[in-house]
């Protein structure tokens, strides 16, 4: 017993360390919140996003997609207006919380930016392999769908997520996200379950939800996509799971890849049934 | 082209209270890239909103206001189903005009 217990702190200690390194400093090392309570931070934070939302610039973002969404424009001079988001061509409203899902035309699973890549190179013609050069906001530009991501997102405002299980695929998707989720592996040897899958840790002050549950899942569901006050960016999911397999020291995923559809399946189907609040905003 | 804008106009306490929210740079001029250059200021320089074919606001913007700007006002009149203009323009002459309804 003794000995199990000894390992047990050996392991959280090592563990501690490696979070610290992630975050670049090594005074500020991952630590348990206060007995589970939000931090005095993370609760002035929440103040300053609730004033934030009545005038959230992700609706720039919403405006701007939705101006490319209707743009003839690529190659082939098409609009998106034909792009089938799962309910239907040009059906938009509550598409986003049902997604990731199965598409039999592309016969995958598909996120929402997957699923707009996929439209943006059948219907207007687009090269996948230029949308993937430089995929994130940067300073200067803020790539086209991660805009239009961010319209449709804007679309399921105040709906229920229910992102589905009925095809095999989708099921399939869920069991491969959960294993990629719990995969240990890297110099760090890390897993996303490392920090994401435990209630109550934090890198910094930034309190990092438990996504293997459902109330942390919804937490990471609901933020995005996102703005970053830091920079004035427009970040999607695409993005953030992509750095976290950057702090991760992983191998970086390829830009709309069925690694992250996976991913982002386990994370969806665990936040099912919450209510979805649109593009929000982040620190 | 400039990105469009985001308006809100709804009636309250006898006047109206709009809130837009604009997409801008708003570089002030003051820093540098990473080559050491200095990036060249671009901001919004004038901002006015119209209503009825009446300005209701004018205001002069400098390099002080922050990205993505938004602005919130209140004026007298204007009534719900009326329409409300906002322009703005900005230091290299570029131009953004947008419209919303009065809710």
């Amino acid at each position: 017993m003794a000995s199990i217990k000894l390992r047990a702190v050996v392991a959280l200690s090592g563990f501690a360390l490696a979070c610290a390194a992630q975050t670049g400093q090594t005074a500020a090392p991952m630590k348990k919140a206060a007995g589970g309570a939000k931090s005095a931070v993370a609760a002035d934070f929440e103040k300053f996003r609730d004033i934030m939302a009545e005038a959230s610039p992700a609706e720039l973002f919403e405006a701007k997609g939705k101006e490319l969404w209707h743009t003839k424009r690529g190659p082939k001079n098409a609009s998106l207006e034909k792009c089938d988001m799962g309910l239907g061509p040009g059906k938009l409203k509550g598409a986003y919380v049902k997604l990731p899902r199965y598409f039999a035309d592309a016969g995958q699973v598909m996120d929402a930016e997957r699923r707009i890549v996929y439209c943006m190179v059948t219907l207007q013609g687009f090269k996948e392999k230029d949308l993937a050069k430089k995929p994130f906001s940067s300073a200067s530009k803020t790539p086209d769908p991660v805009s239009l991501v961010t319209y449709v997102a804007g679309q399921s405002r105040g709906m229920k997520i229910a992102v589905p299980q009925k095809h095999a695929k989708e099921r399939e998707a869920y069991k491969v996200g959960e294993e990629i989720f719990n995969y240990r592996a890297g110099p760090w040897d890390f897993s996303c379950a490392t920090c994401h899958g435990h209630d109550g840790l934090r890198i910094r002050t930034q309190d990092l939800p438990n996504i293997s549950k459902k109330e942390g899942a919804v937490a990471a569901f609901e933020g995005w996509p996102g703005y970053r006050m830091t920079g004035g960016r427009m970040h999607t999911l695409q993005w953030r799971l992509n750095d976290c397999f950057r702090q991760q020291r992983f191998p970086e995923p390829g830009y709309v890849s069925e690694t992250l559809s996976d991913l982002l399946t386990y994370m969806g189907v665990n936040a099912n049934g919450h209510v979805y609040k649109g593009p929000g905003i982040k620190r | 082209m400039a990105d469009p804008m985001r308006i809100r106009a709804a009636v309250k306490d006898g006047g109206v209270n709009v809130k837009v929210l604009m997409a801008h740079e708003m570089e002030t001029g003051q820093r540098k890239d990473s080559a050491g250059k200095p990036i060249p200021a671009h901001f919004i320089q004038h901002v006015s909103a119209m209503w009825q074919g009446k300005e209701v606001l004018s205001a002069n913007w400098g390099p002080a206001i922050a990205k993505n700007p938004f602005l919130e006002f209140n004026f007298k009149g204007g009534k719900k189903g009326e329409k409300i203009q906002i322009i703005w323009t900005d230091n290299k002459g570029d131009k953004r005009t947008d419209e919303a309804t009065i809710n």
